[in-house]
């Protein structure tokens, strides 16, 4: 029997998506740069769900890919180089269980982020990764991307947060994977990117919600002086929850959307900078912070306690990508991180690089660790304006690498970061990587052409040239 | 395969969605189903995708996706990037009506908007039938009867209608306030508010004078056109778009309304009707207008927990949300609870409920679940289609929460 034929006899009608629509609907996901129609989508509605599906993919021969709600920003849950099917998680969404003592959630990966915190909220705890798209985006996601968000300086990555998973592994088998059970291979997981097999439930830590929040806006003429006010306040030892700053063309394009915050239209830079945790702390480290931000006084400066008020200052921040479609049909979202120390002057060298290519670039970005967002706003329907983009977004990656950072802080490699790779990993890295893989997906059907090259284009392949991370030469 | 239909308006429209999925958690049927093409961004990338010819005006993949759209334009509310979304839809589903214009389906909506919904005869007779036929107690034996699932569903959605002396229709021509005269608007009376909502009609005109307010009813006025254009038929809605312009001239300060679903499209009207411009801007929602212009409550006290669900047409469609609050905390006596998800959609929008049943009765369902949950003993909203829709899932769990017009809760204080 033909692998549709058997995908057909094991899920109803409904459960099998092989239209034309369904097809075009799924075949990229929040980097729509790259796409590619899939063979079918099926709508599992369980583990033996999923494990039945993985299983006659093997049988076939066929690619598999996950998806949650599609908003990855490195094309992850989108079919790879080769017919591939979809697996739509979005509708396994329940919290299976919650035990407020001992502080943790075991969830579907469907359950969208924030539904999660609302739906704890009255017991005091909350899940502290809270990436930019919390609103959609899914939690198997945030897991398999290792995703972060602005308060991920201080709470860490979502890996820091995964107590332990279920996982259908690319040969169909269904693993239980806890910390502290004998060698970490929980620690493989986040970060993964749906390439060692499929998360179908999640032991999530949560942590309690800070007793007190205060928030600061402030506008600066220029991006230096944002910049500075970051280094003052990171090297004051103060490790504030957030710290967000906005350049000047992303401040207009979200003052004219439904996220518009307040932000000064007029400023060059805004920095948003959040403390948390008991009062005590807070209303310490909310001196120090006051002090840092007299030495070099922004234009105008907002504080504010207040939740309506504090959603208000963040919402600007929480919709600035979506917001970027004003600009240009197609917006290209880079990820790359580099010391702090750094940011000022790597900043001022990507608008060098957006001018020399032509490109419309803006900066919204994680300025306490380093992680930034560059925007290419470009019009991909013509293909010069495209080539422009993906060599602009290229030398930017290959600068941050070269500055000591990292070609991805928290979207993943995907399918879009797959030629970049060489600019971190020598050959012998990406073996490793491959032999990793290799363990849970022998076949390489799982999520392939994602995050690890395999080497099938010399572009991608990895360089000799790159000194490599891991091990000796 | 046939040409791409000519959609460059919608295709410019559709080139602002950047696809990052921030309007998923907001749309209804997504929040449903989960699957991407109920979601706006699943819509919006298809019909993308028919103006670019990559997927054909025939293929019956592409119908399901745009037919369970509610139009609640819930996702324009949570759009970054501004799609107008409800345009989009619009044009993509006139698009497609030129195509399909002869199936009988097709035949059998225009006719039904013809001649029941846009004929002002044919609805006061079809109302009047469906009195007659509650009266004689026909309306439970037709259930039994192997009538078309939307016919059988209309019955259920309508409630127990007033004799027909009580469903007159409001007196027409000018009446007076008490008072100095503070502004002259015209009435926009509706469809279903005049003839199975009467009462509520009667309590703005009531809170309208009492506002010092010179209120014209125009005879000639009829139909706002805006389950036309909803379903692709815009040209069937110019005729009556010019009727109503003629109706209420140029004198006006104001064209008041009750029904959010009207006001929506007649604010439209100048997207697609270059003549209507003038007129679109001077219509407003009650609650807009007597907000702006400053209301001023009666003493009388008015008993009772109440929460207040957005219509989606008032809403996310013309942006109103803190006006009618504002108006509703004015009201002594009135205590306003809170409404989980106040601006999800009832399922009602349009002819919705009737077409796309089960998909409608889970959104209900879920707004149901909210309004019982609020304590409230009286549920206000401000469009006659969610009343509709509400008093009958209310109906159907045996509750006792009141649906209210805001209104007959204003015109209570007098």
């Amino acid at each position: 029997m033909d692998f549709l034929a058997s995908l057909l006899r094991r899920f109803p009608q409904g459960r099998v998506l092989v239209d034309t629509a369904s097809k075009l609907a799924y075949e990229c996901d929040g980097f729509p740069l790259h796409r590619r129609l899939p063979l079918a989508i099926v709508v599992p509605r369980s583990t033996e769900d999923v494990r039945d599906i993985v299983k006659l993919c093997n049988e076939h021969g066929v690619a598999f890919v996950a998806r949650g709600a599609g908003t990855g920003l490195s094309g992850g849950a989108t079919p790879g180089d080769r017919p591939t099917v979809v697996l739509a998680l979005a509708g396994m969404r329940e919290l299976v269980r919650f035990d407020p003592d001992d502080r943790v959630a075991v969830v579907q990966p469907g359950l969208v982020n924030l539904d999660l915190s609302v739906a704890i909220q009255d017991s005091g705890l909350c899940f502290a990764p809270d990436p930019s798209s919390q609103k959609a985006c899914t939690l198997g996601g945030n897991v398999a991307e290792n995703s972060g968000g602005p308060h991920c300086f201080k709470y860490g990555m979502t890996t820091d947060h995964v107590v332990g998973v279920t996982l259908v592994t690319a040969d169909g088998t269904v693993r239980h994977l806890r910390e502290g059970d004998g060698a970490d291979l929980l620690g493989l997981v986040p970060g993964h990117e749906g390439t060692f097999g499929i998360l179908t439930e999640l032991e999530l830590r949560l942590v309690p919600a800070p007793q007190k929040i205060r928030t600061w806006l402030a506008a600066y003429s220029d991006m230096s002086a944002a910049c500075r006010a970051v280094s003052r306040i990171v090297g004051s030892g103060v490790v504030p929850a957030a710290l967000e700053i906005l350049d000047e063309l992303t401040i207009r394009a979200v003052e004219a959307s439904v996220y518009a915050a307040g932000y000064p239209q007029d400023a060059g830079a805004v920095l948003l900078i959040e403390l948390d945790g008991s009062h005590l702390a807070v209303d310490t480290d909310t001196a120090v912070i006051e002090s840092i931000l007299a030495e070099e006084p922004p234009l105008t400066l907002e504080a504010t306690e207040d939740a309506e008020q504090r959603t208000r200052l963040w919402k600007g921040r929480k919709g600035a990508f979506g917001a970027m479609g004003r600009l240009a049909p197609d917006l290209y979202v880079l990820d790359g991180v580099v010391p702090r120390s750094k940011l000022e002057r790597v900043l001022q060298e990507i608008c060098e690089i957006g001018r020399t290519h032509e490109v419309t670039l803006s900066n919204v970005f994680h300025a306490g660790d380093g992680n930034l967002h560059p925007n290419l706003s470009f019009d991909g329907r013509d293909p010069i304006q495209r080539a422009r983009a993906l060599e602009a977004g290229r030398e930017i990656l290959a600068l941050c690498v070269r500055e000591g950072g990292s070609i991805s802080g928290e979207h993943g490699v995907g399918s879009e970061k797959l030629e970049h790779m060489e600019f971190m990993f020598a050959s012998h890295d990406i073996e490793i990587f491959r032999a990793v893989k290799a363990c849970f997906d022998p076949k390489g059907l799982c999520n392939p052409h994602k995050a690890i090259p395999t080497g099938a284009s010399c572009k991608e392949g990895a360089s000799a040239k790159a000194p490599g991370v891991l091990g000796a030469h | 395969m046939t040409a791409p239909p000519d959609l460059q308006r919608a295709y410019k429209a559709s080139l602002d969605c950047v696809h990052c999925g921030l309007c998923l958690p907001s749309c209804p049927t997504y929040a449903t189903t989960t699957n991407e093409t109920d979601s706006p961004r699943g819509r919006i990338y298809l019909m993308r995708a028919l103006a670019e010819g990559r997927i054909d005006t025939d293929d019956k993949s592409l119908r399901g996706p745009l037919d369970r759209c509610l139009g609640c334009r819930a996702c324009e509310s949570a759009c970054p990037s501004g799609v107008r979304y409800g345009e989009l839809l619009e044009e993509t589903r006139e698009a497609i009506g030129r195509v399909d214009d002869n199936t009988w389906r097709r035949r059998a909506l225009r006719s039904w908007l013809d001649r029941f919904i846009a004929h002002p005869r044919g609805h006061r007779f079809s109302m009047n039938l469906l009195a007659t036929t509650q009266r004689l107690r026909l309306d439970r034996v037709s259930r039994a009867l192997p009538l078309p699932g939307p016919m059988r569903r209309s019955l259920e959605l309508m409630p127990k209608l007033a004799p027909s002396r009580e469903r007159r229709p409001l007196e027409t021509g000018i009446h007076e306030p008490k008072g100095p005269v503070r502004a002259t608007v015209g009435l926009f009376t509706g469809c279903m508010m005049e003839t199975v909502f009467g009462r509520v009609n009667r309590a703005l005109l009531r809170v309208l004078l009492e506002n010092g307010c010179r209120v014209h009813v125009p005879a000639e006025q009829g139909c706002c056109g805006a389950l036309h254009v909803h379903a692709g038929l815009r040209e069937r809605a110019r005729p009556l778009v010019d009727a109503n312009i003629a109706a209420f001239g140029k004198d006006l300060d104001a064209i008041i309304l009750d029904s959010a679903g009207c006001g929506s499209a007649m604010k439209e009207y100048g997207h697609w009707h270059e003549g209507a411009v003038e007129f679109a801007n001077k219509v407003r929602d009650m609650s807009e207008f007597l907000d702006e212009l400053g209301f001023v409550p009666g003493t009388k006290r008015f008993e009772v927990s109440a929460c207040y669900d957005d219509p989606c047409h008032l809403c996310h469609g013309q942006g109103i949300r803190s006006a009618p609050r504002r108006l509703l905390a004015a009201i002594p006596g009135l205590t306003l609870k809170p409404l989980a998800r106040p601006e999800d959609c009832c399922g009602s929008a349009g002819i919705y409920n009737l077409v796309q049943a089960d998909l409608a009765d889970s959104i209900l369902d879920r707004k149901i679940d909210d309004i019982t949950r609020s304590g409230a003993e009286v549920c206000i909203t401000a469009n006659p289609g969610c009343m509709l829709q509400i008093e009958m899932g209310l109906r159907r769990r045996g509750s006792q929460v009141r649906v209210l017009h805001i209104a007959e809760v204003l015109a209570a204080s007098y």
